[in-house]
């Protein structure tokens, strides 16, 4: 019997595409006074969000996305059937507190910065799957509660190096149904593999992210025999000005030609005078970049095919001090227009 | 058959490196440099007119010293719990670092970012994290070299 | 008025040094061990009596950079060493510098009372 929900070697395809029906962003002050001001729903007036520290002031900022992206379609979170999602803090505790409050049947997802895809492409298998017919994605991060994790105390007076890239503060919930509406559908999703190269710079996790997002797109058209310029845009989560510059050679390199209309979310997040050295980094800054700006592209027709490739390290404060290398991986979701 | 294997992967890392070299920005090294400088140098010329002025007082140099230093900490702590030596040593680099504000800033950066996580186990213990490992080396240099000089005299 | 200008161009170098091991260095190196290493070095180059001069042209050019925190721990155990021997090695560095440890922990103790961390 041929298995007929995966095709090649990593890729999956919806027999029934699940519809993104509804979706919402929340950023925090820089990201709103990036290029994309206008596309987001909401931005927030302080890190702080009304919290009196910068963890719960996170999954505070999950929750009211995921309560607003509900609320677009006159849902109730109670409405919803399951909650896939993540976050970058130890044990996704931001995710996990705002599934709390919000009641909703609950899995937590760890793929660091690649959350946001893992998270629909798993939102999108359970709902193809016929388990259930309405599904919440959504993925958060913070820059102050990252930035005490994985780096330094906030107060600290240190210099970024110019190939760091700077958390966005920002979440996104998308609201995946069954496939009976309009609006882009989910059609299939590449799941990758950890690839490292030996990167162990934590303050360049573009470099190390860049050689996953290579192998992911390349295994994706591969397996679905798609050229290249099929996708209007192919974009990757967080790469940033010096990981997507290596992917750019990287393209050359494995042969993907055309050269696909590629950018990246770290990139585009802010202006160059915001002075974040390399560009956006984070969970939230694929997820408010697919549900600010880019889906709005797709409704608008702007966008008919899109390839989201959300890139993750998967390494932690431990593993680099025990002087390991960055695992990086991506995950490939491919979004169209009926 | 492994090995082989493991010889790819090496050159691939090799050659990746190289690309990754090639990419990455370098830090602006003049423009650090000169930061580091005048700051580190305001930093010590302040020292030096608190020193002066304790001096003045009548003061030994080796407590003019020692309040120098007091003086220099608070005003670095202060600095911090305002929020300004992050966005000092932003721009100043090493010339914040070295200095011992640098050291004092660390230590209030640390405790100032555990507070939440309460006053013993937070403050307390993370007002070490920096700080600790400074004293430890500091001490053990100057222990070594207080035993050589047991030993030799 | 000389004190100063001398004060200023030593400290500004050995922050020079500093930046320059931290930009040319590979990347893990961090505040921390900058901190660790000008400690280290300034408390070494003591013991081998070659900070003293350095103190003496410079003043507080050469006891404000961290180095200089290793000078006062080395000469306050070698002080110590020719008054009580082997329980001077232990006891003198610490008494030497006890007053700027103890206002670092405690000034540190306070502000983190007092203020909240802006980000």
């Amino acid at each position: 019997m041929v298995n007929q929900k995966k095709q090649g070697l990593q890729t999956i395809i919806f027999e029934e595409p699940p519809v993104l029906t509804a979706w919402a962003t929340i950023v925090g002050p820089k990201e709103g006074e990036g290029p994309w001001r206008s596309d987001f729903d909401w931005i927030m007036e302080d890190y702080e969000f009304g919290e009196s520290s910068w963890e719960k002031a996170e999954s505070k900022l999950l929750r009211e996305t995921v309560k607003l992206a509900v609320s677009k379609k006159n849902y109730q979170p109670e409405d919803i059937e399951l909650l896939v999602s993540g976050d970058l803090l130890n044990q996704i505790t931001s995710s996990s507190f705002a599934a709390r409050e919000l009641q909703i049947p609950f899995l937590g997802m760890y793929g660091a910065c690649s959350t946001m895809a893992e998270a629909l492409l798993t939102a999108a298998m359970a709902i193809d799957g016929g388990y259930f017919e309405r599904v919440v994605a959504a993925v958060s991060s913070h820059h102050y509660s990252a930035e005490r994790q994985f780096r330094f105390p906030t107060e600290q007076g240190v210099q970024r190096s110019m190939s760091s890239q700077w958390t966005v503060t920002g979440a996104g919930a998308v609201v995946l149904e069954k496939g009976i509406y309009g609006g882009p559908r989910l059609t299939c999703a590449t799941i990758g593999k950890i690839i490292d190269l030996g990167q162990k710079d934590a303050n360049d996790l573009g470099s190390a992210m860049a050689p996953a997002a290579a192998d992911t797109i390349k295994t994706h058209l591969s397996d679905t025999n798609r050229p290249s310029d099929y996708y209007d845009l192919i974009v990757t989560g967080d790469l940033g000005k010096v990981g997507s510059a290596l992917l750019k050679q990287l393209f050359i390199k494995n042969g993907v030609v055309p050269e696909p209309n590629y950018s990246d979310c770290g990139v585009l997040m802010f202006n160059d005078n915001q002075d974040v050295h390399a560009g956006g980094s984070g969970c939230g800054c694929s997820a408010s970049m697919l549900c600010g700006p880019l889906l709005k592209k797709m409704v608008q027709g702007k966008i008919e095919r899109l390839l989201l490739v959300a890139t993750g390290a998967l390494m932690s404060p431990t593993t680099s001090f025990q002087g390991e290398s960055i695992p990086g991986i991506a995950h490939a979701v491919a979004l169209e227009n009926p | 058959m492994n090995t082989s294997a493991d010889q790819i992967k090496k050159i691939e890392a090799q050659e990746y490196e190289d690309l990754v070299s090639q990419t990455k920005p370098k830090p602006t090294l003049l423009k650090n440099c000169i930061w580091a400088f005048v700051i580190g140098g305001l930093i010590c010329t302040l020292g030096q007119v608190i020193l002066n002025y304790f001096i003045g007082q009548g003061l030994t140099k080796l407590d003019a010293g020692s309040a120098t230093s007091v003086v220099l900490i608070f005003l670095a702590a202060l600095f911090t719990g305002l929020g300004w030596y992050d966005v000092l040593g932003k721009h100043a680099g090493a010339g914040s670092i070295v200095p011992i504000t640098g050291f004092a800033n660390a230590i209030v950066a640390s405790a100032m970012e555990f507070k939440r996580e309460g006053y013993v186990f937070g403050v307390g213990a993370r007002i070490f994290t920096v700080a600790g490992p400074t004293l430890v080396f500091g001490f053990a240099v100057s222990i070594l070299i207080g035993l050589i000089k047991v030993v030799f005299s | 008025m000389s004190s100063l200008v001398t004060a200023f161009l030593v400290g500004g170098a050995l922050c020079l040094i500093g930046q320059l091991v931290m930009d040319l260095t590979k990347p893990a190196i961090t505040p921390g061990h900058i901190l660790v290493g000008y400690i280290s070095i300034g408390a070494l180059l003591s013991g081998l009596g070659l900070y003293q001069p350095l103190v003496d042209l410079a003043g507080a050019g050469a006891t404000v950079p961290l180095s200089g925190f290793g000078h006062t721990l080395t000469q306050g155990t070698l002080k110590a060493v020719e008054e009580s021997g082997l329980l001077g090695a232990i006891s003198g560095g610490v008494e030497a510098s006890a007053a700027g440890i103890t206002a670092a922990i405690l000034f540190g103790y306070v502000a983190a009372v007092l203020f909240d961390p802006k980000g």
